[in-house]
């Protein structure tokens, strides 16, 4: 089984748009999407969600102040600046709270709760393309690397089970932990980048990232013509850093038009520039080495 | 007056934003880069860089010689970053929280901490004068990315104005950088995956009892349904910045688009003065 994540490190550089298209294009796939912070994948997918389940994340601290005696040890512990005493009660601000149980633990009155949270929901839906898991971490809250890992897990589980050879994840942005939790063990990743001083700025730092892990890169530029210098300093730092670069996509009014339609690119319009560049990058990650499925006899 | 700048998706233009509103104001300002993983506004404004400092975070370190193996470090511990294994303990410093747990529940005194790298922040000045520039710089492969965005926010400027380029999202990394902060721009695109994005990042600011409004960026790009939501969520339309290819060669460049047009200029330092009528209008409301 194969996996392949689709990364940015910039969001906006058409990282979704690109997913939804090659789903279209693999014969037979399992959709991921790993972007549970700002997941927008089922906007083209319209997902029919067949299972739903609850993310617990983690534990939150909360006093019970009619246990409470005030000795404000929990204050002085909390690394994270979550408890604070007014009018000499000692409370707990879930948005500070880590989860680190450290308050808990050691409130010499037992005064402390320690109830899980739910931070999200996961799902398992079919789209038109085959099987999806997606998930929605909710507002504000911390876990996100577990959550991915988690829709990450289950897709690979079922995918097995279902004798689908190939996993296409849509990844988060940045290089913090939910991206680091979108790599591990992932057959290659794919930068997804643009001729601009920022889309070539996150692009190393996410071939970096890549490198660090281990896990064979390649790159593609979305919008090429929409600054050729850039666009030649992107092929040059490629080369330097052992990155393959499969195709350029020229700046297409098609993404958007798409987007609004609900389709993918090239369902939308399959003799686009857009389409067709897509069609041609598609084919080159698919032959590379790290891709290549081998069938056993 | 501290404002923040965010989305909920990236690539919407907060950098954009917050450069050129900074480029944009006749006083003295404080301009901080709080996306760590990618910092993109020192592309935008060449700031002179003139400090450097490690954001470090403590991590345990075990005395064998006092250590009794009890267990009590690796029970106390909620990240599995220490473990007692045979006849040693061993800890994971990538997966350490930095609770400060283990050293102090330890019977034996056995653990002590020791500082781990997360990242850097610099600061330094602006391209014009009067203007203050940090930004954070996650370590790659490190993933605490809250502590060094408060090192980044311990530049804020009390007395004056600061302008805080926060990560995309909405979960803690945002938090974060939007916490304490007196107004937020939302930024975003009349495209679906814009207004997705939007509601998520509405939704937070809410949660978060902030004072907001919207900019619009590639204004014609998309559909209207940006519009309609912003409508009907009572949401302040501040600014819109037009699709023109003109506009994303600049960006692309990493060149300031007020330089293209004296009329954006003076649409972002009208901007700054709505912004501050609706804090203030927010604020004395009862
Ligand atoms: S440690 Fe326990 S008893 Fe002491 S102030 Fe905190 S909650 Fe109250
Ligand atoms: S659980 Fe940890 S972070 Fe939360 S209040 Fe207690 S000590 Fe602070
Ligand atoms: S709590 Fe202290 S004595 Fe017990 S196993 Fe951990 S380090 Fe050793
Ligand atoms: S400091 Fe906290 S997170 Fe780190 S090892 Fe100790 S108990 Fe675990």
């Amino acid at each position: 089984m194969k996996e392949l994540v689709i990364l940015s490190g910039k969001g906006g550089t058409g990282k979704t748009s690109l997913t939804a298209a090659f789903a279209g294009l693999a014969p037979s796939l399992m959709l991921c999407d790993a972007d549970v912070d700002a997941a927008d994948l089922h906007l083209i997918m319209s997902p029919d969600i067949q299972q739903t389940h609850d993310f617990v994340g983690g534990n939150e601290a909360v006093i019970n102040q009619d246990l409470c005696t005030g000795c404000g040890t929990c204050k002085e512990l909390c690394r994270f600046d979550a408890v604070s005493e007014s009018d000499e009660k000692f409370v707990v601000d879930a948005l500070n709270c880590e989860g680190c149980g450290v308050c808990v633990d050691l409130c010499p009155e037992n005064a402390i709760d320690f109830p899980q949270k739910t931070c999200g929901q996961w799902f398992v839906s079919a789209t038109r393309f085959g099987p999806m898991v997606h998930a929605r971490l909710g507002i504000a809250e911390e876990n996100s690397g577990r959550l991915v890992t988690l829709v990450r897990e289950q897709a690979r589980k079922r995918a097995r089970e279902q004798h689908i050879e190939l996993i296409l994840t849509d990844g988060p942005p940045g290089i913090g932990c939910p991206v680091i939790a979108s790599m591990g063990q992932a057959s290659a990743v794919l930068i997804v980048t643009e001729p601009t001083v920022s889309g070539i700025h996150d692009m190393k730092r996410v071939g970096e990232l890549a490198a660090h892990f281990k896990i064979p890169a390649m790159v593609c530029i979305n919008k090429y013509d929409l600054n050729l210098d850039q666009t030649r300093s992107i092929e040059k730092i490629a080369k330097e850093k052992n990155i393959a670069l499969v195709g350029q996509i020229p700046f297409d009014p098609a993404f958007t038009q798409a987007m609004i339609q609900c389709k993918t690119l090239v369902e939308n319009d399959e003799t686009s520039r857009a389409s067709q560049a897509v069609r041609d990058i598609w084919h080159a990650v698919m032959a590379s080495p790290a891709m290549k499925i081998e069938r056993l006899m | 007056m501290i404002i923040s700048i965010a989305s909920g998706k990236g690539g919407t233009g907060k950098t954009t934003v917050a450069a050129n509103l900074a480029a944009s104001l006749d006083q003295a300002v404080t301009v901080l880069d709080c996306d760590v993983e990618e910092p993109n506004l020192h592309l935008f404004l060449h700031p002179k860089i003139h400090t450097r400092e490690n954001v470090v975070a403590p991590i345990p370190r075990v005395d064998m010689e006092k250590c009794t193996l009890c267990k009590r470090c690796m029970e106390i511990c909620r990240f599995n970053a220490i473990a007692v294994a045979g006849k040693t303990v061993v800890t994971f410093p990538e997966l350490c929280h930095s609770c400060g747990g283990c050293s102090a529940i330890c019977p034996e005194g056995a653990v002590t901490e020791m500082e781990r790298v997360l990242g850097i922040v610099e600061t330094g000045t602006g391209p014009v004068p009067d203007m203050g520039f940090a930004q954070g710089l996650l370590d790659v492969g490190q993933v605490m990315v809250p502590p060094v965005i408060r090192k980044v926010k311990s530049h804020i400027d009390t007395q004056g104005i600061t302008l805080i380029d926060a990560p995309p999202g909405t979960s803690c990394p945002v938090i974060a950088a939007m916490k304490d902060t007196d107004f937020v721009i939302l930024v975003t695109e009349p495209t679906p995956f814009g207004l997705n994005d939007l509601k998520l990042a509405v939704e937070t600011v809410r949660m978060m009892d902030i004072p907001h409004g919207l900019i619009i960026n590639r204004a014609g790009m998309g559909d209207d349904a940006v519009y309609a939501y912003a409508k009907e969520q009572h949401l302040p339309v501040l600014l819109e910045i037009p699709f023109d290819r003109k506009i994303a060669e600049a960006y692309s460049r990493g060149d300031l688009i007020i330089s293209r047009s004296n009329d954006l200029k003076e649409k972002f330092q009208t901007l700054y003065h709505d912004i501050c009528r609706l804090v203030d209008a927010q604020r004395c409301a009862p």
